[in-house]
């Protein structure tokens, strides 16, 4: 009866053993070398993972930069972050410029009238997939949220009184998954200014002046009168739709009175100051540019 | 496998085909067919007759529009379709009713097919620009130009018209039952076989007993009566019920086992650009509805307003909330009353407020209904989750491809599922992938 025991726990005993050099030897042969800087930048990431740097999630973005650290940019993270990857890579950081998402779109329900409902699958993807639109604009926003679920930050709501996403300045990181979320290319990247103020043409709309002012009170025309006012000439137009070039734009707001459907839209700049009377009143763009977006979208409704 | 039965509602059945006045100003889309958009060849201010060409085909895929009004081109630009996106049309103001010389117009049958040559025929179809009139509006001479070791050994003429409402092809069969016979003729010849077979649903009786007799003339024609049930006009679904061959999915054809079908409509559309040299410049259009006044089957100028066809039934119901383009089960919706009658257009559809809306959706409770529906043997369910999370290679793996989008998945569904529009935009979005990866 003992000797049953003793033999089993020997025989038990030697396979342990076995198994441990066995796992022993392996573990030291097919040993990892993992790089601990990985680790070290992938804890300075924001980790929200959103791919704004064009790699899967932030870990492979720490193995890149690991890899590699030039010309790498963790859009959500700015400059802050890079500048601590460089300190822990022991690399010098080159300053990118911030970029901010902006909705291209001023058409929210008093603007631009309804012309069909739309009763299919609700996301964007799949209402552009299958036609223009609710409204006579093919081009301007659908309003069904596709960006504000991708968005790993909170940054961009959909105000379902306008009908038209709003993108919250202080949280959204620029990382561009909106961007790439929107089926009909309404929201664009610019370069972030101080105090978050911009000033571009809030109009995608490629059709002919009349035909775009008939289907959207707010509508690019393609006039071209910004394009003249400009002193920097940092607008242009094409495609009977304005575009201010974000790197030659001074800020000067010289366009946005000059717009005579308000396309041309101001952010978080102060009041201006009352103009003489004898000015004639610009459309009413300015005024209601004056105030922050979410109190300006209000008063579009 | 699969289908549903929706109700048949073809109310306009005995209407005879009437034609519509033509226009004042008509609107011709470039881009009314599958494949490359045709080259505009004429300016503002020109000149146009009746069936002259005004775009010129672009590629293999490609079809010529010509003008179906006499007058002076207006303007080139951008006109609406269904879908509200804008494609370039070329805007025409009609000045009288001019038809170009060359055009057989006298009623005479013309039967002697003898002297034809095959390839005679099929550069007399891409002359005339003929697609396929049932709504795929795929150009028919690629039909007819079989590839090198592939015969055709049957050619299948789809006067099924499964759709609910829509009468055209049937009011086609009654009242130009020669003349399509002759254009199945004309499309044996070209295809080099001896023998067609034309499927009719059978809640056209009347249709079938007028062919049946009329074919007795016609060697190697035979009509075929068939099941009622939706989608039986689907090319594939033809092909199995007739000569009882499958179609291996894409990208293989009808051509590999043997086939090629067209429309009842096309048939006619051939007989009349070989035989009288008039190139396809109006079609049947079923303008119907429960509650419209008088509704009925016109012959329609392509790129008159679908307006005009609305007033010819005596205008609008008002109980009106919704006109789809097409049939009710793959028609599209229209957000205008300014899209052009385009050579697809098979019917002009109103739907009352009790049948224009779609139910509330609910959750999907794995009924498989949308499985037992699905004609082509897919999984409904899981390909429009999988569209969902735009998960492109499941999709694939899963054979979205060879969905038809013929809507019996949410004809079936009792969540009221918005399944098709998962599956519309899952296949396409696959369908350019599979194009990129090609180049």
């Amino acid at each position: 009866m003992d000797n049953v025991i003793v033999i089993s726990v020997l025989i038990l005993g030697g396979i342990a053993i076995l198994a441990a050099v066995i796992l022993y030897v392996i573990a030291r042969k097919f040993k990892v070398e993992e790089d601990p800087r990985i680790d070290q930048v992938a804890e300075c990431l924001p980790g929200a993972n959103c791919g704004g740097c064009g790699y899967a999630g932030c870990r492979n973005f720490a193995e890149a930069c690991v890899k590699d650290f030039n010309g790498k940019v963790c859009t959500a993270g700015g400059n802050d972050v890079m500048k601590k990857v460089a300190d822990v890579l022991g690399v010098e950081a080159v300053a990118a410029d911030a970029k901010i998402a902006v909705v291209r779109c001023r058409g929210s329900k008093d603007c631009r009238p309804k012309t069909s409902n739309y009763e299919g699958a609700p996301t964007c993807a799949i209402a552009a997939w299958t036609y223009g639109g609710e409204t006579g604009c093919a081009f301007g926003c659908i309003g069904l949220g596709d960006c504000e679920s991708v968005c790993q930050f909170g940054a961009i709501k959909v105000n379902h009184e306008t009908g038209l996403p709003e993108v919250n300045d202080e949280k959204c990181t620029g990382c561009g998954a909106c961007v790439k979320a929107c089926p009909k290319i309404v929201i664009e990247l610019r370069k972030k200014a101080p105090k978050f103020r911009k000033v571009f043409v809030s109009c995608v709309n490629k059709d002919k002046g009349a035909v775009a002012k008939k289907a959207c009170s707010a509508a690019c025309i393609g006039c071209g009168k910004c394009a003249k006012t400009c002193p920097f000439e940092a607008i242009t137009v094409e495609n009977n739709l304005a575009y201010i070039d974000f790197n030659k734009c001074k800020m000067c707001r010289k366009c946005v009175e000059a717009c005579p459907t308000g396309a041309i839209k101001e952010e978080n700049f102060p009041p201006r100051k009352p103009k003489e009377e004898a000015a004639p009143a610009p459309a009413k763009a300015p005024q209601t540019a004056a105030q922050s977006t979410p109190e300006k979208t209000s008063e579009n409704k | 496998m699969g289908g549903v039965h929706p109700a048949d509602k073809k109310i306009t059945a005995a209407k005879p085909i009437t034609p519509l006045a033509v226009p004042q100003t008509v609107a011709i889309p470039c881009a009314m067919h599958i494949g490359a958009p045709a080259e505009i060849i004429v300016q503002k201010g020109d000149k146009v007759k009746v069936g002259q060409l005004i775009a010129k085909a672009t590629g293999f895929v490609s079809a010529n529009i010509h003008s179906s009004v006499s007058g002076t081109v207006k303007n080139i630009g951008p006109v609406a379709d269904a879908s509200g996106y804008t494609k370039q049309a070329v805007y025409i103001t009609v000045e009288g009713d001019e038809w170009d010389e060359s055009i057989d117009r006298t009623p005479d049958l013309k039967r002697n097919i003898d002297d034809l040559k095959p390839e005679d025929i099929i550069n007399k179809v891409h002359e005339a620009g003929i697609v396929g009139m049932g709504g795929a509006t795929f150009p028919t001479r690629v039909k007819l130009m079989v590839p090198e070791g592939k015969k055709a050994d049957a050619v299948l003429i789809n006067a099924v018209e499964c759709e609910p409402y829509l009468t055209a092809d049937h009011r086609v069969m009654l009242e130009k039952g020669e003349q399509m016979l002759i254009g199945t003729q004309l499309l044996m010849k070209a295809v080099h076989c001896d023998r067609a077979y034309i499927g009719i649903e059978q809640n056209k009786p009347d249709a079938i007993d007028y062919l049946t007799k009329l074919s007795a003339n016609y060697p190697g024609i035979t009509v075929v009566p068939l099941k009622l049930k939706y989608p039986q006009g689907s090319e594939k679904h033809l092909i199995k019920a007739i000569l009882g061959r499958e179609v291996p999915p894409p990208p293989h054809l009808p051509i590999d086992v043997g086939a090629v079908v067209d429309n009842a409509g096309t048939a006619v559309a051939v007989y009349e650009a070989v035989m009288k040299n008039k190139p396809l410049i109006e079609r049947v259009v079923t303008v119907t509805g429960d509650s419209v006044n008088n509704p009925g089957n016109f012959l329609v100028r392509i790129g008159t307003p679908i307006s005009a066809l609305i007033e010819a039934v005596g205008g609008m119901p008002d109980d009106t909330e919704k006109i789809i383009s097409g049939g009710p089960m793959m028609g599209k919706a229209v957000n205008s009353l300014e899209i052009p009658v385009a050579k697809g257009t098979s019917g002009i559809l109103m739907l009352p407020k009790s049948l224009a809306h779609r139910g509330e959706p609910a959750a999907c409770i794995r009924c498989g209904k949308c499985v037992d529906a699905c004609p082509m043997g897919l999984e409904p369910y899981l390909l429009s989750k999988l569209a969902k999370l735009k998960r492109f290679d499941d999709l694939e793996a899963n054979h979205i491809t060879d969905c038809i989008s013929c809507g019996c998945c949410m004809f079936a569904c009792p969540s009221n599922r918005p399944i098709l529009d998962y599956m519309n935009f899952g296949k396409g979005k696959v369908l350019a992938i599979i194009k990129s990866r090609k180049k």
